[in-house]
């Protein structure tokens, strides 16, 4: 089904897509609805305009696709399903993110990927575009990070990557070392991406927007991963 | 150099009466008492005793006894034996101090400077054992939208409400930071009694599942174990910005307490440590809250109420304020005596503010601002009987969780060593030789028995102010009065003192 969503409250429009019976929807002219496909399952849903906060939260198992940018809190906690969005996401997408996909053509805010964790045959994925805000991947716990960096001078992420980072792995495009990486974080330089997931990611990703792939596997890349030598541990006293 | 530091307790043998049967030795988890084949007979390691009571509740004979030491440094009252060891211990190690369960230290408890009242001559008090006598409760907004639909009948506009037959519930323990049978126990009494239990932020056991209907699911800042169904599981859903016990920190479970099962229930990998950061990082205002309590709602097509729970801290009215136009349909509130698995001992026994006098200036801020009704407020951190209740529901509580009391239930020493993981009773551990020690057919029938109990004695009070239900007692403050207080207490408390009539 097709929705005109102009002028419509989030909940009037969340309630069609969750009852309508069709597998695929379409809504237009989408301008800042919330919770779009939230804990949705089963559908394929295309929106065209700016979808509002917390898109796909809990999503689980729908396929989304934006034309368009997204706002905050794009996927959060999501379990499954695949959102690519034709354009940018702003701040904490992929919150929490235990399954599924997020493909970003361009660019991330703040917080991108903030505490995704993985558990067996669940493991969430981000690939950005373009360039992505501070705190990308804080508290990492699992899952996979990809940033290409289109357009970016100098490393394409921001201060403070891989804060509290205690698993998973994150893919950065490019010669320039992220700022600011705490100890706790090894930096692995590679000449190009290794072949594995983290190069079938970025191929789904450039089939997607109909990218070269080869121009991006061919660059250096960094390989952050958590250093378990120098695990975060306080050390605590019982008392 | 390392210190010696003696420890807090002793354990005594009547050598009279020990017939060297080793039961202590097997049930001691600490490894305190251990047999001396050369001598024949039992000896302890006094420094590791936690005075957990388990060797003396399990001695055939009677024979032992835990006491407190005597040893002592110079008599001090302001370096006192304590505060010396606390100081020692840093300087061994270097660590930050551990405790566990609610803050001991002797602050003014405000439940025991009040007292209610009863009904004499003019109003007839009631017997609850002839009479009627409500307690049941209903949780969730109130304000409704008279609506009529095209042939003039009334709308249901009503939101989701939670319905308890007791105005108590049992407040949030993670699977992890309780055992399977501590959490198997509560879920049983829960759904005996018509009430709720709640998960924590642990995930939600499959095997549990079946008791979703009297099942609080937690989303907390590390969401674990969250997920559509775990969602649509639950009765109501609880989003924990903060904890009685340690206001303003996250929780950190350690890999080395994340086994099989307790991975595939917070649905993270095993050994891996369990990290909830201490804010949730969508969350930095009330619009973000908003934002998170209507992505809930969403998920689960406005079904389900939803809880915000907070610790007393402070600013507490204000902040309630801001929850109550978030959306949330009841707030929870933990006082600083809260209990908690493991919080750093400078954070629980100097943080947050106690419950009594929270819970007053958030009843009466929501009632000021006119928005009481929006929301329903449940309070916990260190609710210790059905007195604590009446008082609590009197200041303005729609009901109360209990956590600690309902530990205490299911054996708790209240030893204060959770943190640990070595339960001699099989409530904080998951040493699968400890955790059966608990049996949940025992467990559930002990928890029953206490609410069941409570009731009663509730019943009995309201009964005895001329009051027949629930309803009639939430936030009537007249029927308190203050014992000892200050006028800022009395203030604060807003109520009157003992002997000030009307």
């Amino acid at each position: 089904m097709r929705i005109d969503a102009r002028g419509m409250h989030f909940s009037a429009l969340n309630e069609i897509v969750r009852s309508s019976a069709d597998a695929e929807i379409e809504i237009d002219n989408c301008i800042g609805q919330r919770y779009i496909a939230c804990g949705l399952s089963g559908k394929k849903i295309t929106v065209n305009g700016t979808p509002g906060n917390a898109l796909g939260a809990y999503l689980d198992g729908c396929d989304v696709t934006v034309r368009g940018d997204v706002q905050e809190a794009t996927g959060d906690t999501m379990n499954a399903g695949c959102i690519c969005v034709f354009g940018s996401a702003g701040d904490a997408t992929g919150y929490a993110m235990r399954g599924g996909r997020i493909f970003v053509e361009g660019n991330v805010g703040y917080r991108c990927g903030i505490h995704m964790k993985a558990y067996k045959e669940n493991k969430p994925a981000i690939v950005i575009g373009g360039k992505a805000g501070s705190f990308l991947g804080e508290y990492q716990a699992g899952g996979i990070i990809v940033v290409l960096g289109d357009g970016a001078e100098g490393s394409p992420v921001g201060n403070f990557c891989g804060t509290g980072m205690h698993g998973g792995e994150m893919y950065i495009r490019g010669d320039a070392l992220p700022k600011t990486l705490p100890p706790q974080v090894k930096a692995e330089r590679l000449e190009r991406f290794p072949e594995g997931e983290a190069a079938q990611l970025v191929r789904q990703w450039c089939d997607a927007f109909g990218k070269e792939s080869e121009r991006y596997l061919s660059s250096p890349c960094f390989r952050l991963t958590p250093d378990s030598a120098n695990p975060y541990k306080q050390m605590y006293t019982p008392n | 150099m390392e210190l010696f530091v003696h420890g807090d307790y002793e354990v005594v043998r009547n050598p009279d009466l020990c017939i060297a049967c080793r039961v202590c030795e097997r049930q001691c988890a600490n490894e305190v008492h251990w047999y001396d084949e050369t001598a024949g007979k039992m000896k302890a390691y006094s420094d590791k005793c936690v005075n957990c009571h388990r060797c003396v509740c399990l001695c055939p004979t009677h024979a032992l006894k835990i006491v407190k030491t005597d040893d002592t440094y110079k008599i001090n009252a302001n370096w006192n034996n304590a505060t010396i060891n606390e100081v020692y211990k840093q300087a061994n190690s270097g660590g930050v101090l551990l405790s566990s369960m609610g803050n001991p230290k002797p602050y003014p408890v405000f439940w025991d400077k009040m007292l209610v009242n009863a009904s004499q001559v003019t109003n007839p008090p009631i017997d609850p054992l002839r009479e009627p006598m409500e307690t049941k409760v209903w949780l969730g907004k109130r304000t409704v939208k008279i609506e009529r639909d095209e042939k003039g009948r009334l709308k249901n506009t009503l939101a989701p409400q939670l319905e308890l037959s007791v105005p108590v519930m049992f407040s949030a323990m993670s699977y992890g930071s309780i055992s399977y049978n501590a959490h198997e126990s509560l879920a049983r009494a829960a759904e005996e009694l018509g009430i709720y239990y709640n998960t924590g932020e642990g995930g939600l056991h499959k095997d549990f599942y079946k008791y979703g209907k009297n099942t609080i699911v937690q989303v907390a800042s590390g969401r674990f174990g969250g997920f559509k169904g775990y969602l649509e599981t639950a009765a109501a859903i609880e989003i924990k910005m903060g904890q009685g016990a340690k206001p303003g920190i996250g929780g950190h479970l350690p890999g080395a307490k994340i086994n099989e099962d307790v991975s595939q229930t917070r649905m993270i990998p095993r050994g891996v440590d369990a990290i909830s950061p201490a804010p949730h990082h969508d969350i930095y205002s009330i619009e973000d809250l908003r934002q998170l309590v209507y992505s809930l709602k969403e998920a689960t097509e406005y079904k389900k109420p939803v809880i915000v729970k907070i610790a007393a801290v402070h600013n507490a009215a204000a902040i309630a304020s801001g929850i109550a136009r978030s959306g949330a349909d009841i707030i929870a509130i933990d006082g600083f005596r809260g209990g908690t698995g493991a919080a750093p001992t400078r954070i629980r026994d100097n943080v947050g503010i106690p419950i009594e006098l929270a819970l007053a200036s958030v009843d009466a801020r929501l009632r000021e601002e006119g928005i009481r009704d929006d929301v329903s407020i449940v309070v916990g951190g260190s609710i210790r009987s059905s007195a604590d209740v009446v008082k609590a529901i009197a200041l303005g509580a729609d009901a109360c969780y209990i956590g600690t009391a309902a530990l205490l239930a299911l054996g708790c020493p209240l030893c204060r060593s959770c943190h640990e993981g070595k339960c001699n009773w099989g409530i904080a551990t998951q040493r699968p030789d400890l955790v059966k020690r608990l049996n949940p057919d025992i467990g559930y029938k002990r928890l029953v028995n206490l609410v069941t109990a409570w009731n009663h004695e509730i019943q009995e009070m309201m009964g005895g102010m001329g009051i027949n239900s629930v309803e009639a007692l939430r936030g009537n403050r007249l029927m308190l009065r203050g014992i000892g207080l200050t006028d800022t207490e009395l203030s604060v408390l807003g109520i009157r003192y003992a002997g000030q009539s009307l």
